[in-house]
């Protein structure tokens, strides 16, 4: 009887702890009744996705995008530019093209999307807060005027977010799907949108 | 199979659609001013304009050219470049000379852009061109010296 409650109990493991590619999904958080306390644990899991590198090295709060699992500084170091695209001789496109491009001499390739650009200042989010990061998404002031609709559709359909999960050869792709990101922002936004206090 | 503009002449080549299109100026149009370096889009010795922006042709396959304006080292012109040009010569600018197509392209693309760059719109400008030689000071002075020849 034991062995067989083990058994039960390891079958069970999978669904009560579901997640995809590191990312859990949002009925991993429908035993949360509160429905403020729910909004916050939802976003902390959006945070899982806005923190990692694909997503992070292109939201610096300073001039220069970072490179790698490791968010190192850009090399060549290029700077922001006026247009969030480069300096004038040195715009993003002078490297990056409208796909991910494989060496032709070597391991690895050169990440592309159109357009390919940083995030404004205004949504930079290295060494931020989740708090700090919650806010500023919410205010149409930072977010480029989107409504938490079209933060959602952002969220859940931008090319160039979803260009996190599509990497290109020898890098680590965001966790989870754009799909799961966009329900998980969908949830978030049902529940009041609700920000962590830390 | 790729169709563009390549120096104001319309060329077609028939190559693999990943192929570089490095790889297709100097090995299949015989355009050698334009070096290869790195080939992974780290030192610019393969700078081009493509459609008038600079760009590392080692990291560009030709099948995102088809349709496309290329202009080589070969086929640069116009009031920068030669200003470029000539303060190159005057300062005796490259020493091996490896880099110094990609380094007179992102010049000349900085001054069409900036006529009278600061040494910031410089570095940025420059920041992806590397130099072996380490002739970085004098590209610096010589790209001074172009824009006060383009003042008049």
């Amino acid at each position: 009887m034991k062995n067989l409650m083990i058994a039960a109990l390891l079958c069970a493991t999978p669904a009560m702890a579901e997640n995809v590619n590191g990312l859990r999904t949002v009925d991993e958080f429908d035993s949360i009744e509160a429905e403020g306390e729910r909004s916050v644990a939802l976003f902390e899991e959006m945070m899982v996705v806005i923190e990692h590198p694909r997503c992070s090295n292109c939201h610096p709060v300073d001039n220069s995008p970072r490179q790698g699992d490791d968010m190192r500084m850009h090399q060549p170091p290029v700077v922001r530019g006026a247009a969030d695209f480069g300096a004038p001789g040195m715009r993003c496109t002078t490297c990056h093209s409208e796909e991910n491009v494989a060496f032709e001499t070597g391991e690895g390739s050169i990440p592309g999307h159109d357009p390919w650009n940083l995030a404004p200042i205004s949504m930079g989010w290295i060494g931020k807060s989740a708090s700090e990061i919650c806010a500023q998404l919410k205010d149409p002031e930072r977010n480029g005027g989107k409504s938490l609709a079209e933060l959602h559709e952002h969220n859940a359909e931008d090319g160039l977010v979803g260009w996190g999960w599509e990497p290109g050869k020898g890098r680590t792709p965001a966790p989870g799907s754009q799909k799961v990101f966009g329900e998980l922002t969908q949830a978030w936004i049902d529940t009041g949108a609700a920000c962590p206090s830390s | 199979m790729a169709t563009f503009d390549l120096n104001g002449k319309e060329v077609t080549v028939d190559v693999p659609d990943d192929t570089p299109l490095l790889w297709v100026l100097r090995d299949e149009m015989q355009m050698t001013g334009t070096k290869f370096g790195c080939g992974v889009a780290q030192c610019g010795a393969c700078t081009v304009m493509l459609n008038g922006m600079t760009r590392r042709s080692c990291v560009t396959p030709i099948s995102m050219v088809d349709g496309s304006s290329v202009t080589t080292i070969e086929g640069m012109d116009g009031p920068e470049t030669k200003a470029v040009q000539a303060a190159w010569e005057s300062l005796d600018v490259p020493q091996c000379g490896w880099c110094q197509s990609g380094q007179v392209m992102s010049a000349s693309a900085l001054l069409r852009e900036i006529p009278k760059p600061t040494d910031e719109d410089i570095d940025n400008a420059m920041a992806g061109n590397i130099c072996r030689c380490a002739t970085y000071v004098r590209i610096r002075k010589a790209i001074h010296d172009a824009a006060d020849s383009l003042e008049g």
